[in-house]
């Protein structure tokens, strides 16, 4: 099986263990994931709050590229997969208009990884892989925003309660706990610009998985990642309460259900150690 | 009644323009609005707004351009999405909060929550100079923008930047040096175009 993959810069920097894992998982299942060459930013936030026409060309010129290759595109960003996916609708719109022959054909799919990991024959593969299941593990899927909303753009069929990371955390062996929490938002876009909401945010979500009563979180966003795992110490301190909620990707828990070498060095780049809740479930 | 009467006429002589241009680009589902609320209720980041999103449609369709544009919520609208996918008569929220900001961001004024759209300019200048974002480089340049750095040490957030970028950085999560990337005047182009693109 094979794919272009779009990483989306924050594969490049804080979220370098969700690339590791991917990249080992990947391999481990026999499917290429062949890096976009020269793919460029996707606007994210910036373009589509400021000027309507990047918002659309940024995403649209890696669009154009990937269908020279002739293959299907997947992301592991839940923004980036947003920002490819309203340019997708954009450019189909906009050539169901003119007689002219179209820029972008939209005879590629684009795919949230989350989503093509979920291929029924992969999820096959998988099960027979899990050699190390999380027993007694319980955690809470967050979806975050984007990968499902809104429906019109992503395709999402089930978006106000999604399955695919519960899926997964079941055919790992794991207990998936149900909150009510799991696409709220945590404020991602304004991070660096107003942090007094989005430690509001973030505090509300930390607070639900804790009352769910779950040992850690799992994402399939670098986003949602790195702002619930960042931010834990801080806004614990200030409400005085002690979190450690380990903020998984989900590739990461994939690989250590399929007893993957090497998932202790992209734990290590947590900010919240998941070390000890592993050690004490005998995981690790 | 009378009042209706006469309010109504005023109504249609005022400059229906900014109006026009949100419907332009969020479409003609905003005149279906009853106001139910769904939108406000749903939003997660409505306990910091000065005007709920669905008075914000409102104030739109009632041509209240100046309450619109000066206020909070335009910018802190965190672009969740919750708001355009519940919507029961399909209006793009979302949508008709990125046209507010891009008309309010032409209009010269100064935004109400200035460091928001101050960050979107350092993010995007940071793709046209690098083609992708590189996240240290984009900080600098936003605290440098933004007065960032003078702030963070009057209310000393500064202690948790640096004990925070720290842990980063000894984590590895932390680029040093931005990538090079092919295409970059490709994307000089779609800058230099998407100057001519503007809403007013």
């Amino acid at each position: 099986m094979k794919a272009s993959f779009f990483p989306g810069c924050s594969l490049e920097g804080t979220a370098r263990e969700y690339g590791e894992s991917i990249d080992a998982i990947s391999r481990f299942l026999g499917i290429k994931l062949e890096e976009l060459p020269g793919w460029t930013c996707c606007g994210a936030s910036a373009a589509h709050c400021t000027n309507e026409f990047l918002s659309v060309s940024l995403p649209a010129k890696n669009l154009l590229l990937a269908e020279k290759l002739n293959q299907d595109l997947v992301t592991p960003c839940a923004a980036c997969f947003s920002r490819l996916k309203n340019a997708e609708k954009v450019l189909i719109k906009e050539s169901q208009q003119t007689d002219a022959v179209p820029l972008f054909r939209g005879e590629i799919n684009i795919f949230h990884l989350l989503e093509f990991f979920s291929r029924e024959d992969l999820v096959e593969v998988m099960k027979a892989q899990v050699k190390r299941p999380l027993s007694q593990l319980k955690v809470v899927s967050y979806y975050g925003c984007l990968i499902v909303r809104p429906p019109q753009i992503t395709d999402a069929k089930n978006w106000e309660d999604p399955q695919a990371l519960d899926d997964f955390i079941s055919l790992m062996g794991g207990e998936a706990i149900f909150w009510p929490y799991k696409t709220e938002c945590c404020g991602g876009s304004l991070l660096l610009t107003n942090l007094d909401i989005v430690r509001q945010l973030i505090g509300r979500i930390l607070d639900m998985a804790r009352e769910a009563e779950a040992d850690c979180i799992v994402t399939a966003c670098p986003l949602c990642q790195a702002n619930l795992d960042t931010r834990q110490e801080e806004i614990g301190k200030a409400k005085g309460v002690t979190y450690n909620l380990p903020v998984f990707y989900f590739t990461e828990l994939l690989g250590l259900a399929f007893g993957l070498k090497g998932t202790q060095k992209w734990f290590r780049r947590h900010l919240v150690d998941p070390r000890p809740i592993l050690k004490t479930k005998k995981l690790i | 009644m009378e009042t209706t009467l006469i309010s109504l006429p005023r109504t249609l002589s005022q400059d229906t323009r900014f109006r026009d241009l949100v419907v332009e680009a969020a479409g003609e589902t905003i005149f279906s609005c009853y106001q139910c609320y769904k939108c406000s209720a749903g939003c997660p980041v409505a306990f910091a707004m000065d005007l709920l999103p669905h008075q914000v449609i409102r104030s739109v369709l009632l041509l209240q351009k100046e309450k619109v544009l000066s206020s909070r919520t335009i910018w802190i609208c965190a672009s969740c999405e919750t708001c355009t996918t519940r919507c029961p008569n399909e209006i793009d929220i979302a949508k008709v909060m990125d046209v507010l900001r891009q008309i309010q961001i032409e209009s010269g004024t100064e935004a109400k929550e200035p460091k928001i759209p101050i960050f979107h300019k350092s993010f995007l200048n940071t793709i046209k100079r690098y083609g992708r974002i590189h996240e240290l480089s984009l900080l600098a340049n936003f605290l440098r923008k933004s007065g960032g750095i003078g702030d963070n040490f009057k209310t000393g957030e500064w202690k948790n930047d640096v004990r925070l970028g720290m842990k980063m950085f000894l984590r590895g999560k932390l680029k040093l040096l931005p990538s090079s990337v092919k295409g970059k005047e490709e994307l000089g182009k779609l800058f230099d175009q998407a100057k001519g693109h503007k809403k007013l």
